[in-house]
């Protein structure tokens, strides 16, 4: 089939939901088969539902229905050997391995950096940094032996680049993202495969609509609505947009993945309406 | 027609070869509609190569036509922003709107830094930072006028780092990321996206010259592109030598499209990863 990533296959972790099913539906839209892997459990201490074993489901049924292959599993970001076993079967049945989206994350509640406990501060650097650590290094095997060369896609965040008060765990795990996707791209570009992260504002999603982020941005309103949200939201960005959907950051996995990108390796490139020049 | 910038009009400058040309011929391919400008004569302080020609540009039309597009295209020197008005001004009466800039125009010719005279010097910030400007001054009016649109600025690599032997091209390049930011911020509110490009050496004659061969092969006294080519390697991460035209008219591509709707205020390198190496 025609597309711009036809006949290549993509490893998505956290690809349930959110963004991450827009990344599998978008890049198989453009001919692309996927494994996709999510945690389908609640995370403790995480203000929001994880997502389900249905919310899978969906995601599997919407490839399915743009008539390309998928390989779905429950597997933890912070269980290398569960997420290797996942990997490895999905490249055993589609029979390659192209393009990676190391896409799973949480958000969180805000705190001031000197009252964040210590299992709240592992939690986010187990799933949000070591999580795309282990993505990239049960990936970078298939890759390597490929022989094709291949593009890793960091999803970091616009709190790669810059601080944002009350959430230090989250601003360096995503920090440190930055430094995985530099490293891996020097020592990846023998082999021809790039590296390169996206750094989202605020994204349409559950991880930010929820009551907790809305205090991140509202701390003078004791249950603030996605409404009351929604300016505050707006303020930090350039653009007059409160957030970015989905399919937006899809868009920019896809132009990197593709071959259009070929020569583009170690890029921060920001989605995010102009808040990191605002 | 179908494509990714279908319906869209592009003004381009330093459109009658190389990178212009492949962001005509590209953009175009996706639909769009081009108002092409390029000075098609020499310039003083460049002897390294030499410039485009009004045959070349008349190549960009003859391309952009077998793509069954419109095309508007006019000699004009970015340093002359009533010329460049005047030229942007016809397209836009003649194809309707404005949606896409991309300030493509610019010379490059290497000088140890206490070898370049104030002439070389001065045309190159005039054409590589001031007409760049000139570029989206110009166009401003009409992007705000259709509400929106999508501006990119090739600047280099040589605009996020200082590349030795080339002060006034670094001076002026790293200059076009201030525009960038600074109109991005300024214009947002109106929907107009600014972004740039950085470029590591593109396949280009303003590369592919001996001046330039010479730079990265100081010890040959013939030096060519052969010769040239391992020492180029080692600026880049990825194992090739140069990128090509179209690899820079791919990123131009996107960031014009409306898959980047929300993409502003950002430095995108097309550089093999000279960036981080």
């Amino acid at each position: 089939m025609a597309g711009r990533v036809a006949g290549k296959v993509a490893f998505i972790t956290g690809a349930a939901r959110g963004q991450g099913r827009s990344h599998a539906i978008r890049l198989a839209q453009e001919g692309a088969d996927i494994i996709a892997v999510d945690i389908l459990e609640d995370v403790p201490g995480i203000p929001y539902a994880g997502a389900t074993e249905a919310d899978l489901a969906e995601t599997v049924k919407q490839v399915e229905a743009l008539d390309r292959r998928i390989v779905a599993s429950k597997a933890d970001v912070r269980d290398y050997a569960a997420l290797k076993a996942a990997v490895d079967d999905g490249v055993a049945q589609l029979g390659r391995l192209d393009i990676v989206s190391a896409n799973a994350g949480i958000g969180t509640s805000p705190h001031h950096a000197w009252e964040i406990d210590d299992v709240t501060w592992q939690t986010m650097i187990d799933i949000n940094l070591t999580g795309v650590f282990h993505t990239a290094k049960a990936a970078i095997p298939h890759l390597i032996a490929g022989g094709n060369g291949g593009s890793i896609i960091l999803t970091s965040s616009a709190a790669g680049l810059q601080a944002y008060e009350n959430i230090a765990h989250y601003v360096s795990a995503k920090h440190g993202v930055v430094g995985l996707m530099r490293t891996l791209a020097l020592e990846l570009a023998p082999y021809m495969i790039r590296v390169n992260s996206l750094h989202p504002t605020q994204v349409d999603t559950p991880m930010i609509q929820n009551e907790a982020t809305y205090k991140l941005f509202r701390p003078d309103l004791e249950h603030p609505t996605r409404e009351d949200f929604a300016p505050a939201s707006q303020s930090v960005n350039a653009l007059p947009i409160p957030w970015v959907e989905p399919v937006d950051i899809s868009n920019a996995v896809l132009f990197l993945a593709s071959d259009e990108g070929r020569y583009i390796t170690g890029v921060t490139l920001p989605v995010d309406a102009g808040t990191v020049i605002k | 027609m179908a494509g990714r910038v279908a319906g869209k009009v592009a003004f381009i400058t330093g459109a009658a070869r190389s990178q212009g040309r492949s962001h005509a011929i590209r953009l175009a391919q996706e639909g769009a509609d081009i108002i092409a400008v390029d000075l098609a004569g020499p310039v003083e302080s460049v002897t390294a190569y030499p410039g485009a020609t009004e045959e070349d540009l008349a190549e960009t039309v003859k391309e952009v036509e077998a793509l069954d597009r419109r095309i508007v295209a006019h000699k004009a020197d970015v340093r002359d922003s009533a010329a460049l008005k005047a030229a942007l001004d016809d397209g836009v009466a003649q194809l309707g709107k404005l949606d896409i800039v991309c300030a493509n125009a610019g010379i490059y010719q290497t000088h140890p830094a206490l070898e370049l005279d104030d002439s070389a010097w001065q045309e190159t910030i005039d054409i590589n930072l001031t007409g760049v400007w000139n570029t989206v001054k110009v166009a401003l009016p009409h992007l705000v006028a259709n509400g929106g649109g999508s501006i990119i600025l090739t600047s280099s690599v040589a605009g996020l780092k200082g590349l030795a032997n080339s002060v006034h091209y670094n001076a002026a390049k790293h200059g076009v990321v201030g525009i960038m930011r600074t109109i991005g911020n300024e214009f947002a509110l109106q929907g107009i996206r600014v972004n740039s490009v950085h470029p590591t050496a593109v396949n280009t004659i303003m590369i592919q010259n001996k001046d330039v061969w010479g730079l990265f092969d100081p010890a040959n006294p013939n030096p060519t592109r052969e010769s040239a080519a391992a020492a180029f390697r080692t600026i880049n991460a990825l194992d090739v030598p140069w990128v090509e035209p179209v690899d820079i008219s791919n990123a131009i591509l996107f960031l014009a499209s409306d898959e980047a709707r929300y993409i502003t205020g950002v430095t995108l390198p097309v550089d093999a990863g000279a960036m981080i190496k």
